[in-house]
Parts: C-alpha cells; sequence; structure tokens
C-alpha cells in the first residue's frame, strides 16, 4: 500500500510540473524577453507542487515508521 | 577550469563519505539493522557524531529530572549504551533514562542490545516468542518487543524500560532533555558561520562604500542582492526595508543549514532542516510576524470579507482563519519534507550497495558501489540545488504572506497567494 501511495504521489507530482514546464517553455517561446521572470515563478510553482506530493508521502513515511 | 575540477574532485569525495557514513555501524556488538532503522538512525538527532564502527565524536548531554536534578556528561561516558550514568544512558546515539529508584546512580555497566534484551524478555515477562520446535526466536520476539513495549536495558538481570525526553509527542515523561544534540550543534555552528561571514561583509560595505566588492563581499552579493531585487522589494512593495532583515535571516539560516546537512561528514551530517521541530519554529515565527504586521484591512478580509453576498461571508470568515494556520503548516511541511525526502533517496541508494552485497556476496557488492556512487553524486548535485531552492521558496513566501497583511487594498480583489 505504501508503494502504491508513493506512486499515486509521484504520478501527481510529475503531472503538474510537467505542465508548468510545458507551458512555460511555451511562453518562453512566445516572449524570449520575459525567460527571466517565467523561469523564476516557474520554479516557485514547481516548488508549491512539489510540496503539496510531498505531503503524501509525508503520510507515507509517518505509516512506515510509525507501525 | 583547474578550481572546477578540484570541486568535482572533491564532491564525488563528498558523496563517497556517505557511502562509508552510511556503513551498517555497531557491527561489533549489534545484529544485522535493517536498512530502514539505519536510514532513521541516520536522519534522526543524536547525542554523538557516528563517524565509523565504535569511533563518534561526544556531543554533551545535559539532562534534568524532577527527582535527580540535574545530569552532565559527554556522550562518550556511556560507551555507546555499555554503561549508564545517573540513570542515563545512549540507545541508538540517543539519550533515554531509566525511571526507577532502584537502579544505581553514578557509573554502573549495563548490557543493551537486542540480545539480552530479548535473554531478559524470556526470564522477566510473559511475552516471549518461541517457535514450535520449542526454539526461542530473538530477531523476531526483539523487534517486535521494541515496537510494543519501546527500549529497555538490562543490569544485573533485570530489565529496566527506557524513557525518551518529555516533548511534544510523549509529554508524560520523567526528565527534560537541555542536551547539545547534533541539531543544536548544527545551528550553533550555523549561527557562528552566519556571524564571521556577515560581520566581515557588513565591514567591507562600511571601510569600501559602493567600490567593486572584493573578497568574501563579492560572494554574498550577488545572493543579496538576488534575494533584495527578485524577492523582497517585488512582493513588500514600498515598506521593503522593514522586513528585509528578517526575510535575509530567514534566507540565509535556512541555507546554511541545509547545506550543513548535506556535508556528510563531522560538522554537518546533521538533519537540521529536515527536523520537524526546526521547520514548526520557524514557521512559528513567520506566522508571528504576519499577524502581528496585519493592518486593518488584512484583518477585515480575513474576519468579514468585502465585495462577496452577505450569504457567503461567514463561509469565507471560516476559510480565511483556516487559510491563516494553513499557510505557515505549508511551509513547515514543504521544508522538512523536502529536505527530509532527499536524505533518505540518498540513504536509501546508498543501501544499494548492501541489498547487492546481501544478495550476490562481495562482488555485487562492488557492482552495487559502482552503480551507487554516480547516483548519489548526482542526487548531491540536487540536492544541493534543493538547498537553495527551499531557502529561496520558505524566504519567497514568507514574504508574500506579509505583503498580503500589509498591503493597502482599494476593494479591486485579488488572488491571495496560498
Amino acid at each position: 500500500m505504501l508503494g502504491i501511495g508513493a506512486g499515486l504521489a509521484v504520478i501527481g507530482a510529475g503531472l503538474g510540473i510537467g505542465m508548468i514546464g510545458s507551458k512555460a517553455m511555451e511562453g518562453i517561446a512566445r516572449q524570449p524577453s520575459a525567460a527571466g521572470d517565467i523561469r523564476s515563478s516557474m520554479i516557485v510553482a514547481a516548488a508549491l507542487i512539489e510540496g503539496a506530493a510531498l505531503f503524501a508521502i509525508v503520510v507515507d513515511l509517518l505509516k512506515l515508521f510509525i507501525k | 577550469m583547474k578550481t572546477t575540477y578540484f570541486l568535482l574532485i572533491f564532491l564525488l569525495f563528498g558523496s563517497l563519505q556517505t557511502a562509508f557514513a552510511t556503513d551498517p555501524h555497531e557491527e561489533g556488538h549489534d545484529t544485522k539493522e535493517s536498512p530502514v532503522d539505519a536510514m532513521l538512525h541516520h536522519i534522526a538527532d543524536g547525542n554523538e557524531f557516528h563517524i565509523f564502527g565504535e569511533y563518534s565524536i561526544p556531543l554533551p548531554c545535559i539532562a534534568w529530572s524532577s527527582d535527580g536534578g540535574f545530569m552532565f556528561a559527554l556522550s562518550s561516558t556511556f560507551e555507546h549504551g555499555h554503561k549508564a550514568y545517573n540513570g542515563y544512558t545512549l540507545h541508538h546515539g540517543k539519550l533515554m533514562r531509566v525511571n526507577n529508584a532502584n537502579f544505581p546512580q553514578g557509573l554502573v555497566e549495563i548490557s543493551a542490545g537486542h540480545a539480552v534484551k530479548a535473554h531478559g524478555t524470556a526470564e522477566g515477562h510473559d511475552h516471549q516468542t518461541v517457535s514450535p520446535d520449542g526454539v526461542h526466536t530473538p530477531v523476531v520476539d526483539e523487534l517486535k518487543d521494541e515496537k510494543q513495549h519501546g527500549a529497555a536495558v538490562s543490569y544485573n538481570g533485570t530489565v529496566y524500560n527506557l524513557e525518551d525526553g518529555k516533548a511534544l509527542q510523549n509529554p508524560g515523561t520523567s526528565w527534560i532533555d537541555f542536551s547539545i544534540t547534533k541539531n543544536v550543534f548544527t545551528m550553533i555552528l550555523a549561527l557562528i558561520i552566519l556571524v564571521i561571514l556577515f560581520s566581515k561583509v557588513s565591514k567591507a560595505y562600511t571601510t569600501r562604500g559602493v567600490a567593486a566588492p572584493k573578497g568574501v563581499q563579492s560572494l554574498m552579493e550577488p545572493l543579496l542582492i538576488f534575494m533584495r531585487d527578485e524577492v523582497v522589494r517585488p512582493s513588500l512593495g514600498k515598506d521593503w526595508q522593514k522586513f528585509f532583515p528578517y526575510i535575509m535571516c530567514l534566507f540565509f539560516f535556512i541555507l546554511i543549514v541545509n547545506l550543513l546537512g548535506l556535508v556528510p561528514f563531522f560538522p554537518g551530517s546533521a538533519n537540521v532542516s529536515g527536523n520537524v521541530g526546526f521547520t514548526l519554529v520557524m514557521a512559528v515565527s513567520v506566522f508571528l510576524v504576519v499577524n502581528l504586521s496585519g493592518n486593518k484591512d488584512y484583518w477585515l478580509h480575513v474576519l468579514w470579507m468585502p465585495g462577496v453576498p452577505i450569504g457567503v461571508k461567514p463561509l469565507m470568515t471560516v476559510i480565511e482563519v483556516v487559510g491563516l494556520f494553513m499557510k505557515p503548516i505549508t511551509l513547515m511541511i514543504r521544508l522538512f519534507a523536502n529536505i527530509t525526502a532527499g536524505h533518505i533517496i540518498i540513504l536509501s541508494l546508498v543501501s544499494l550497495i548492501f541489498f547487492f552485497n546481501e544478495a550476490g556476496g562481495v562482488p555485487a557488492g562492488v557492482a552495487g558501489m559502482g552503480l551507487a556512487v554516480p547516483f548519489v553524486f548526482a542526487l548531491n548535485m540536487l540536492e544541493l540545488f534543493v538547498a537553495f531552492l527551499q531557502a529561496f521558496v520558505f524566504s519567497l513566501l514568507a514574504s508574500l504572506y506579509i505583503s498580503s497583511a500589509i498591503e493597502e487594498h482599494h476593494h479591486d480583489h485579488e488572488v491571495e497567494p496560498m
């Protein structure tokens, strides 16, 4: 069960970060001069999504460590 | 170019050190530990810096209990749990106490470890596990026993239970831990580093003025400028100077602590920002700063949201009040989970060596090392980036929360940053 949980969390985070990446690429391709701003906002959004996925991982860890 | 090579080689050795530092410790007197236990041991706080085998750097242990008063000792006094001093001993590198009046004071020899405890269990208690053919099965018993009844030591054939220090998760114990643990040591070290670094930088700015930066000043200036121009000024607007020092304190303290956590040997190796207590304190400080500097508009928006129909207002109040607490909690869990996840991934890759060794002997272990060391190296690089990223994200979100608390609203409703 822990493995399934971790896998689901990774799927969610992967989808989210992939979407951010693709949209940021599109944005940079359309407006190369705004690349710096887009990149930093992209990193922040990615970190936020990663945080959400890590909540799931923390629950997993709690299940693993506290039996 | 030469410097780059040097740095790469140094980092490679760093990842090798991680491999050695994760050697299944206490080999001499302990049975084989499962990788999960080894990982837990390495990300947990402890009262000594473990190097390898029997060698570790001792740290001062300070404890207080209502019946025994203060206890001062170096963690080397306990000889990895072979000795007890005034009822205190080390259990897997962590200070614990025997809360029993019959236990002798002063320095006494005790038997720790699973085998003795299982033996004691067989004598004193009724929950031993005996397999059908009558053979005692200590491995299963001892793991089960430790999970169910906690740690214990044996002295003169009697088993005494060990107690953790008072903490949020176990408030009922008899003693309070004031020890300089690994985490405390690393935080003090980070403070010393920051004070030395920034007194140099500020002296350079006062004596050299606006001249081109020199020495350590040119190391810090890009970071300072970046944080000022990308984080604090855009989000906080005209009041940025009031909160700049606080945000910079957060950023540099978390950054230094993250980086020290990546150093696999002595001055580093403590998983401070992967400790939920540390991130809790950081998040509470953000919570206090945000809510103590909140203006009228902020509290109006929290308690009675303007611009929405009257029926929705109470609902918005509930959501906003929950959001008030959720923001610091997400800060806390994000930092804790990111750093802990990084450490666990590195440790599990290092454990690959031991899995391979177990499966196919020494040649497979060597092959596993060939596999694990490049992976650990790559992940150390990633963690180097994450150390910066998480410090950056933490301070960026802190400044966004502060800006949502101090900005003047003109009743145009924008999306609150979450």
